[in-house]
């Protein structure tokens, strides 16, 4: 005997099939029918509806929307809170025979078959479980792909979307949007519904078949939030079918976004090729230049070979440091001057002579410790027949730290006293600041357990206040004599 | 410069970071605020490369004083240059947020002046959000290796995730493209965020009043293929990373040419099958229990790119096959070629019920043709004795021309991003920002 029952929502569907079960009626005696597929169905405006999902006006968000259980009589059939769970979103599925699955389900859940929903594989439970989902992808989906649109209205601001689900999915969205946008005013139109927040109470109306285009749009943020989509596409990674899989062609039209995205798309190929192309021949490198064996000598003559940075056309030669390969302590200074690319040696100069002294007062004897350079060639600029130092860039210092980092690696210095700021930055970086950090003991860095920075002797000769230069030469005596005493208590 | 002329540079030179997550953190809304986080992050749009659309992610400034050969925005680039100030990006965060055109923030910076001015800029943002505007949406800020550890703590206490990148995964790689960048100094700073994290975690245990610190975790990114690194050391330094800083993710991006790049590095197309393995492989090491060695062999410190790495492992160690999908243990299951945890965790809860055969795979969601050979179930499997057959590899994969460039379309291993990012309640369990939905390459700090 074929009964016909009429449900109109979760609710009265949950009474009907409570009762349903409970008297045994099988799953193939029942038929199902929808009344939102007879008649124009609009939650929140058919009173006489006594249990839609959201009956009648309003409702307290934003812990809507599900309606209050109806009484349970004691004996009333349990079903696992899981069956329950998965019910509140197929009941929002479009397909007409949702609630025909539902009971089916239900029905053998409580009909020998308790422990059901753990068997994915049985075909029941595997279709519910793709009407579970595909609800609940829409509903992500609509969380995702709402889009407002601030408009001033004469009682403030408002902010307004139209948006189309798959299925009947906006109230029970709201809830979201009213925690997430709970300071503004906005509403939601869909197809089916509408749903409105005041900053306080969730509505439920009537929809729009469709988006209204006179809607007087944010231009102003669209234009920034479409420079924005464009300016983060890589065109080198172009992948259509994976963009269209995420967010199916149905939704591009409310996505204000997307309006050029054919041009983004067509210019795409050409913009990587013409990246490609502008591709040089490989540059050479200091590292091209690094010999396999890492000795002193063995490095020393490979510097003279070194293309990394342009300095070798003009220098006479490389100055390279020099020191006992078993030094503890390293000194670095900038680069060599007019007298040291003459010589080939480093700090036999003015500046050298200063340094010397220092040394000698603080007891330390030049001859055992390794002195070398940050930058390997003399930088220089001509005023006639004079050549004056000019400053290292950047990018000279760093293309010369490779040989740094040989001689490091090579000696294992136990200490390492920068002068100046920039052989600091050959290893600290750019960012080091010789007036923050003068005078810092780093300890265990990876190129020394000892790692301090001075002034330049050289900084100290051209200083022309007569006071500053007296303080930062007793500074520079003060930091040797830290080495000098630190090394005595290594 | 106008607010769009920046923010078309800015969005630009931000767009090779790979991460787009905005998982991980529970922020409740409220009515005085704006914005809530629900743990699991919403991609509100997709670019026509495939990638996710979460956050507004933007540089500060592109201005920079370092010289990473791979990035556009090094010193010694030509690239136009532009700054905002930080009521500029508050304003930007804002004003997208309200129209539902993201989930939060994703600030980073080229450094300026040093590590310190810079971050302390980004922190200053990330306060007036939370603070002036009561946002509640997600923050994520770049945290600049070598900041001080006060900047750290000021950044961590507002965002909820902070990524300091390594870029590449050896000393020597960064010596030779990175001069000013040392590994010590980027591990320092995940060192520094992990024990703050642990100690506001310890501290929440006690109070949930007290203050959270980078609840959603740290992540780094790898630059792909523009040294000549193996994959074995990818996955050496992810597996360093996991183990001693408790990242919550490794970021791989495949290096892409950039304009005005640099003659040290390779020109050709981005390597984005070698990326997918990559993420593939790290996937394993995280959800399926292998671990770093195992991936890969001395003979061959390369994934191999025509098939995923799982069933490479697989084709090696075919004496622990075939598995009797009825009694194998959970650990093993996940082994087999063709199972994901999804499928995994059907199986064990369905063959409770009744004993599975070879057909139910199908119906749970597993590659029946992939996983045929490694298991037997009730009934008949004509395949399992194909297990020791020398041309198992070729019947499994599939003979087609393998287009090294072409983009990889997610499959097998690695479950399907946006489906699962819907099924999946643990907070980056997903493969949220995954392969294909992953970008290109590496930008500096």
């Amino acid at each position: 005997m074929t009964q016909v029952v009429t449900v109109d929502g979760l609710p009265s569907f949950r009474a009907a099939a409570r009762d349903l079960a409970a008297r045994g009626v099988r799953p193939e005696d029942l038929i199902f029918r929808d009344a939102a597929a007879a008649q124009a169905f609009l939650p929140g405006l058919d009173g006489s509806a006594p249990a839609a999902p959201h009956a009648a006006g309003t409702s307290r968000a934003p812990d809507a929307p599900r309606a209050p259980d109806a009484p349970r009589a004691p004996d009333a059939p349990r079903v696992p809170r899981r069956f329950l769970d998965m019910a509140e979103h197929v009941a929002c599925h479009r397909d007409p025979a949702r609630w025909a699955h539902l009971y089916r389900v239900l029905y053998r859940l409580l009909h020998g078959e308790p422990r059901l929903l753990d068997d994915p594989a049985d075909p029941d439970i595997r279709r519910l479980a793709q009407l579970d989902q595909q609800v609940r992808k829409d509903m992500h989906r609509m969380q995702a792909f709402v889009r407002f649109t601030r408009v001033e209205t004469p009682d403030g601001e408002r902010y307004l979307a139209w948006h189309r689900p798959d299925h009947r999915i906006a109230a029970r969205v709201a809830p979201f949007f009213a925690d997430r946008f709970g300071s503004m005013r906005w509403s939601i139109l869909t197809p089916d519904e509408g749903v409105h927040w005041d900053g306080d109470t969730l509505r439920f109306g009537p929809g729009a078949p469709r988006a209204e285009h006179d809607v007087p749009a944010d231009a102003e943020l669209l234009d920034l939030w479409r420079a924005y989509y464009a300016a983060m596409f890589d065109p080198a990674r172009v992948n259509l079918r994976k963009m269209r899989a995420d967010m199916p062609l149905r939704y591009h039209a409310t996505l204000p976004e997307l309006r050029n995205v054919h041009d983004l798309v067509r210019d795409s190929s050409q913009r990587t090729q013409i990246m490609i192309a502008k591709h040089a021949a490989p540059a050479p490198t200091a590292s091209d230049a690094l010999p396999a064996q890492r000795t002193l000598p063995a490095l020393r003559k490979a510097a003279a070979s070194c293309r990394g940075c342009d300095l070798y056309r003009c220098a006479t030669q490389v100055v390279f440091g020099e020191g006992p390969e078993d030094a503890q302590v390293m000194l670095v200074g900038e680069q060599p001057g007019d007298h040291e690319d003459l010589e080939g040696r480093p700090f036999v100069g003015p500046a050298g002579k200063l340094l010397d002294d220092a040394l000698a007062a603080v007891g330390l004897d030049r001859g055992t410790l390794y002195v070398t350079n940050a930058v390997k060639h003399f930088k220089f600029e001509r005023r006639g027949t004079r050549r004056l130092h000019a400053r290292p860039t950047q990018p000279e210092i760093r293309a010369c730290s490779t040989w740094l980092r040989a001689e490091v690696d090579v000696l294992h210095p136990r200490m390492i006293l920068c002068l100046g700021a920039s052989a600091a930055q050959s290893f600290q970086g750019p960012s080091f600041r010789l007036t923050a950090s003068r005078g810092e003991v780093f300890d265990d860095t990876p190129w020394a357990p000892w790692w301090m920075a001075t002034y330049h002797p050289s900084a100290l000769l051209r200083m022309p206040d007569k006071d500053a230069r007296a303080a930062a030469t007793e500074a520079f005596h003060a930091d040797l004599r830290k080495l000098a005493q630190d090394l005595g208590r290594r | 410069m106008d607010l769009r002329a920046k923010l078309t540079i800015l969005a630009d030179a931000a767009k090779y970071d790979a991460s787009c997550s905005s998982s991980g953190s529970r922020r409740k809304g409220d009515r005085n605020g704006l914005g809530n986080s629900e743990g699991i992050g919403i991609c509100h749009s997709y670019t026509p490369d495939g990638r996710c659309v979460s956050l507004l992610k933007i540089l500060f400034t592109n201005h920079c004083i370092y010289d990473c050969q791979y990035c556009i925005n090094r010193v010694s680039s030509d690239t136009p240059r532009a700054r905002f100030v930080p009521s500029e990006v508050v304003a930007l965060t804002l004003d997208f947020y309200r129209r539902n055109y993201i989930e939060g923030l994703f600030l980073s910076s080229g450094v300026i002046r040093s590590a310190d001015y810079t971050m302390e800029q980004m922190a200053e943002v990330a306060r007036s959000l939370r603070e002036d505007h009561g946002f509640r949406g997600y923050i994520h800020l770049k945290a600049v290796p070598g900041a001080s550890p006060e900047l750290i703590e000021r950044a961590g206490l507002h965002a909820d995730r902070l990524s300091a990148n390594l870029e590449l995964p050896t000393q020597p790689d960064l010596d030779r493209l990175a001069p000013d960048k040392q590994i010590v100094t980027v591990e320092q700073t995940m060192r520094h965020i992990h024990a703050r994290r642990e100690q506001a975690e310890e501290e929440r245990r006690g109070s949930q009043r007290a203050p959270t610190f980078v609840p959603a975790g740290q992540t780094t990114q790898l630059i792909v293929g523009a040294t000549a690194s193996p994959d074995a050391a990818y996955l050496a330094a992810a597996d360093r990373l996991y183990k001693n800083h408790g990242l919550r993710r490794v970021y791989y991006s495949a290096y892409s040419p950039i304009p005005r790049p640099d003659a040290r590095l390779p020109a050709k197309s981005p390597p984005l099958w070698r990326e997918h393995r990559l993420y593939q492989a790290d996937w394993l090491m995280r959800h399926y229990g292998f671990s770093a060695s195992e991936l890969t062999t001395p003979d061959a410190p390369d994934l191999p790119l025509d098939h995923d790495p799982k069933l490479a492992w697989a084709l090696r160690h075919r004496a622990l096959f075939p598995l009797d999908l009825n009694t194998a243990a959970r650990e093993a299951l996940l082994r087999v070629p063709g199972l994901g945890v999804h499928s995994v965790d059907r199986i064990l809860a369905a063959r409770r019920v009744r004993p599975l055969r070879v057909d139910d795979l199908a119906r749970l969601g597993a590659s029946v043709r992939k996983v045929r050979p490694f298991v037997t179930a009730l009934g008949p499997n004509p395949e399992a004795h194909t297990l020791d057959r020398v041309d198992l590899q070729a019947r499994l994969v599939p003979a087609r021309q393998l287009d090294l460039f072409a983009a990889p379309t997610p499959r097998v291993v690695t479950p399907d991003p946006a489906a699962s990012r819907l099924l999946v309640p643990v907070p980056d369990a997903l493969p949220g920002a995954l392969p294909t939905a992953g970008p290109a390459l590496g930008r500096l700090t």
